[in-house]
């Protein structure tokens, strides 16, 4: 294969731009499936990938396309995650192309993700192929898209291709403009090998897969490999290609191809996205660039209603493990809640998956507890200590002083709801940075905003005050000293840790007494009384109570039909069992949960 | 312990909106066959060794047979079993199915308790309720038994009927109780799913706002507790308030663990350690002329959590004597023992122990949380 016949390419989209359409349409048009064979949108392989629209992980393909100019070229499509939380797996996964295809909805013009990830793609080098879709649509703009494309962005846009993958219009024009707009690879095979470390997964026959870009140098099947940032040596058994619906073995990769490894790995750990393979005979001197450890951004409990199904739940966690490296967990036991774990997520949304992965796949029933940021916390004898579980947080008076993770946001929006989204931000105590229009009706707006105050609902907030149409990225800025208290929930009196939360010194009244709200809206009337309390310290900031229960159902024994008492009872019994003992209350899933949602 | 006889009458002349008990409207002609089938099944089961003492005719609406078949069944009661000469006779009846004949020839073929439906003195809120009677009517009905030389009248009252306000059950309680009544059931309105009164609240939930919330309730029924008993009216159950000596022996039985056959169309039996009831419709029933299909809902019953779950409904309570011979594998000794749980309830004064320690009841407060509180004895 010659390397100028390969393009490594991927594409990026907001959500519902229609990246994963557009793939079907390549796959088709090149053959690489049988239709009959397609499931729809073939790349999100995973059920919540395709039933959320998003992609998760990273995946790739090769296919092959014969070219009008009459000859045949092979294109490896990488798809990348679509969301902000997987942002370095987007980086490395561009990191494996010369091109991106930009996909932009003719209707709706360009969102904050799309945004972020050309800006990271242009970073990286990359040759951006700027394609409007959905011009079927009544609504369709393709002129203003693509103005906006050049205003925005600053590529040229205007002979763009116009597309519809939903309906297949002009997808060709759009595998001829990768041809020609996309430069191939370039590198030597004769070169030591560096291959770039892109994605990864467990299979249960052959062990961990890594799907890599070779970058020099040529990859053999029997040889000897090392990863750079782990140092761990393996002996390759497979080395081959993705084809669309299957891996294909061709015992060799050379530089500028994309293809996998198999190597009887058995710690997806010791393969991290980003690293570098590297020959142990034929070894590199330097890595490639750019490879950085991920750290969890976000940390919760996550705990099993039914305390015996503890040991199910570690066993699940370890095989999601297998397959996600960036998932974190230690044992934790919490005095509500018992046995569980404390794992770390990179953001919201891949706790939010990993939770109903669990609880999907693995049939659990779990309560997941508020997530918390990690917090730095100095302390007066000059000790350095990291919280990331809010029971942990240290005694106020042996606190030096505390600060806590910003990031930087960037937030597009019809004008119309910049308003909104100020007061929005004030509120989350968020520091204004700058604004510009995009256009006389589209505003950027950039904001640092405190990690622990986007953990919980911003997205929800910024949605439902912007009628669904604004949309937000954001990246780790680092840390800022910041006034810190820890507030605790007592229900009848004593300290639930498992509903403790760090928050702004400004914010705990009103959060607190919002939280004892919520609280009281969840917990059902039970025998006795119950004062639900937020508290700082000793001091309690703010009060309710769930009234004690008054009145049951009185069944009627009519005619000594006493099933119908039984199955009271029973149905009564159902319902303790949904419940967490806390104490002396009854405490229902969903009360741990409703803490987050606070907007309402 | 002596037996109960239950029969069970599947006709009303029209069904009220909350009521889901089984029973038909307009099966007027049925009538007759029914009461074949009926005598049929009783006969069926003659056992001259069983003794009878209570004989409860319930509905439906008994009184919509003539007097004259009521005493047929009545008499194929006495023909198949011993009922003894003391026994209670229940019949219910609805205001509007009586006159002073029919309430005469009930007496005189052996009929002494007879227990209105009556509900409401307001006739708005008997109208909420489709009731075919007025306040009048009852009044008439109770009268009339009462010359005809019933001793042993009952009367329901419902707390928390549509548009029912704390006063207007004072005026009902008042009435009601003025005249010749020993006995008051008081229930309060249940949605019961798939009533025509769950199917209005579905189309217009503004209807719940008309009905007693879960505070005034409570209250209500404290409310009503408190002028019953000044009134003479004692709780002997969670729902049922009657003058010395004039509790409904035959429904006591059901809260006493005590044996009942059952006769007719989902009639339920307790006998012999077995629970069951008679699993077919009014139409096969005529048709299976007396051998219709049974229904066990329980073959071995588990006597000490019947025990704690029946007794508990009592203002005589639990005696934890009896419920320690009961309690064979030993589960419920923490009620037994007065353990921590039963001081909680008690602290909470929704639970009431004897001196000794060998009586537990429930408050009034108690009773109307009995649900949760039974639930957590028996799964402590």
């Amino acid at each position: 294969m010659k390397k100028e016949q390969i393009r490594n390419f991927c594409i990026i989209a907001h959500i519902d731009h229609g990246k994963s359409t557009l793939a079907d349409r390549i796959l088709e048009l090149t053959s690489s499936v049988e239709l009959r064979d397609m499931e729809e949108q073939l790349l999100d392989n995973m059920d919540i990938e395709r039933e959320r629209g998003i992609t998760i992980k990273a995946r790739a393909v090769r296919l092959n396309y014969k070219a009008k100019n009459g000859e045949t070229y092979v294109f490896n499509l990488i798809d990348t995650p679509g969301h902000v939380d997987f942002n370095y797996e987007v980086s490395r996964s561009l990191a494996a192309c010369e091109g991106a295809i930009l996909v932009v909805d003719a209707s709706q013009g360009i969102e904050a993700q799309t945004l972020a990830n050309t800006y990271l793609a242009i970073e990286h080098d990359l040759e951006v192929l700027p394609v409007v879709n959905k011009i079927d649509l009544p609504s369709a703009d393709p002129q203003s898209a693509c103005e906006e494309i050049e205003n925005v962005i600053g590529i040229p846009a205007l002979d763009a291709p116009r597309i519809s993958a939903k309906m297949g219009t002009n997808i060709e024009e759009v595998l001829e403009r990768v041809i020609t707009d996309i430069p191939s690879p370039k590198g030597d095979d004769n070169a030591p090998l560096k291959a770039l470390i892109f994605d990864s997964y467990y299979d249960q026959y052959k062990g961990v897969i890594i799907f890599v870009r070779v970058k020099e140098g040529t990859l053999k099947v029997g040889e000897t490999i090392k990863m750079f940032a782990t140092g761990a040596e393996f002996q390759t058994v497979e080395i081959g290609y993705m084809g669309a619906t299957s891996l294909v073995p061709s015992g060799e990769l050379k530089s500028g191809e994309v293809g996998y490894i198999a190597a009887s790995i058995k710690d997806i750990g010791d393969t991290r996205v980003g690293d570098t393979v590297t020959s142990v005979e034929h070894s590199c001197s330097e890595p490639l660039e750019g490879y950085k450890k991920v750290n969890p951004m976000v940390y919760s409990g996550i705990y099993p209603t039914d305390g015996a199904k503890y040991p199910d739940l570690r066993d699940a966690l370890e095989k999601l493990r297998l397959n996600d490296a960036s998932l974190s967990f230690e044992p934790e036991t919490s005095i509500a809640l018992g046995f569980g774990f404390r794992c770390g997520f990179l953001g919201l949304l891949h706790m939010e998956i990993i939770a109903e992965r669990l609880e999907r796949e693995y049939n659990l029933d779990l309560i997941t507890t508020a997530p918390s940021v990690i917090y730095k916390v100095t302390m007066t004898n000059g000790d350095v200590i990291y919280i990331d579980n809010p029971t942990n947080y240290p005694n106020p008076a042996l606190v030096a002083s505390a600060e806590e993770p910003v990031v930087s946001s960037n937030i597009l929006t019809p004008s119309e709801f910049v308003g909104n989204i100020m007061e929005l931000c004030q509120d989350r105590r968020g520091t204004f940075k700058d604004m510009k229009y995009l256009d006389e009706t589209r505003v950027e707006l950039h904001y640092e905003l405190p990690l622990n105050e986007i953990v919980y609902d911003f997205f929800d907030a910024l949605k439902s005050r912007t009628r669904g149409y604004a949309s937000f990225d954001y990246e780790m800025k680092g840390y800022q000293v910041s006034k810190l208290v820890k507030l605790d929930i007592l229900l009848n009196g004593e300290v639930v840790d498992a509903l403790s939360f760090i928050v702004h010194t400004d914010k705990a009244y009103a959060r607190g007494r919002r939280i004892c709200e919520k609280l009281k809206e969840t917990i059902p009337r039970q025998l006795f009384e119950v004062p639900i309390q937020a508290a700082i310290g000793g001091k309690i900031i703010a009060r309710e109570t769930v009234k004690a229960m008054r009145k049951d159902v009185l069944a009627k024994c009519y005619g000594g039909d006493i099933t119908r008492k039984k199955k009271l009872l029973e149905k009564q019994k159902e319902g303790k069992k949904k419940m967490r003992q806390l104490g002396s209350v009854e405490v229902p899933q969903e009360a741990f949960m409703s803490v987050l949602k606070l907007d309402e | 312990m002596m037996c109960g006889i239950y029969i069970h009458i599947p006709f009303c002349k029209r069904k009220c909106i909350y009521c889901d008990f089984y029973s038909v409207c307009g099966g007027d002609k049925l009538y007759s066959d029914f009461v074949s089938a009926l005598n049929r099944s009783i006969e069926n089961r003659a056992d001259k060794r069983i003794k009878v003492d209570t004989v409860y005719f319930g509905g439906g609406t008994p009184t919509v047979l003539q007097s004259s078949q009521l005493a047929s069944i009545l008499n194929a009661v006495k023909n198949s079993f011993e009922v003894s000469s003391g026994a209670e006779i229940t019949v219910e009846a609805n205001p509007c199915t009586v006159t002073k004949e029919s309430l005469s020839e009930l007496l005189n073929s052996g009929f002494n308790r007879i227990s209105f439906g009556i509900q409401s003195a307001i006739d708005d809120e008997l109208s909420a309720l489709s009731r075919l009677h007025t306040f009048k009517q009852a009044k008439e009905a109770v009268l009339n038994a009462d010359r005809a030389g019933f001793k042993n009248i009952s009367a329901d009252i419902m707390i928390g009927i549509i548009n029912q306000t704390r006063e207007s059950l004072i005026h009902s309680i008042e009435k009601i109780t003025s005249l010749p009544v020993g006995h008051i059931s008081a229930y309060m309105l249940k949605v019961e799913e798939n009533t025509p009164l769950d199917d209005m609240i579905k189309r217009n939930s503004g209807i719940l706002k008309s009905i007693a919330d879960e505070d005034e309730m409570a209250d209500r029924y404290l409310l009503m507790c408190r002028l019953l008993e000044e009134k003479g009216f004692f709780q002997y159950e969670i729902s049922n308030f009657a003058k010395p000596d004039l509790e409904s022996r035959h429904n006591l039985k059901y809260w006493r663990c005590g044996e009942y056959l059952g006769f007719g169309p989902h009639a339920h039996s307790y006998f012999d350690n077995k629970r069951y009831f008679e699993d077919c419709d009014v139409l096969s029933f005529i048709e299976c002329k007396g051998k219709s299909k049974i229904t066990y809902t329980d073959t071995d019953v588990d006597k000490a959590e019947e025990y704690i779950m029946l007794s508990l409904r009592l203002a005589e309570g639990l005696d934890t004597d009896r419920l320690a011979s009961l309690d064979k594998k030993g589960r419920y000794r923490n009620i037994i023992s007065n353990a921590i749980e039963i001081n909680r309830l008690s602290d909470k004064k929704l639970i009431n122990i004897s001196q000794n320690g060998k009586h537990l009841s429930l408050s009034k407060r108690g009773f109307l949380v009995s649900n949760t509180v039974i639930t957590r004895l028996l799964n402590q």
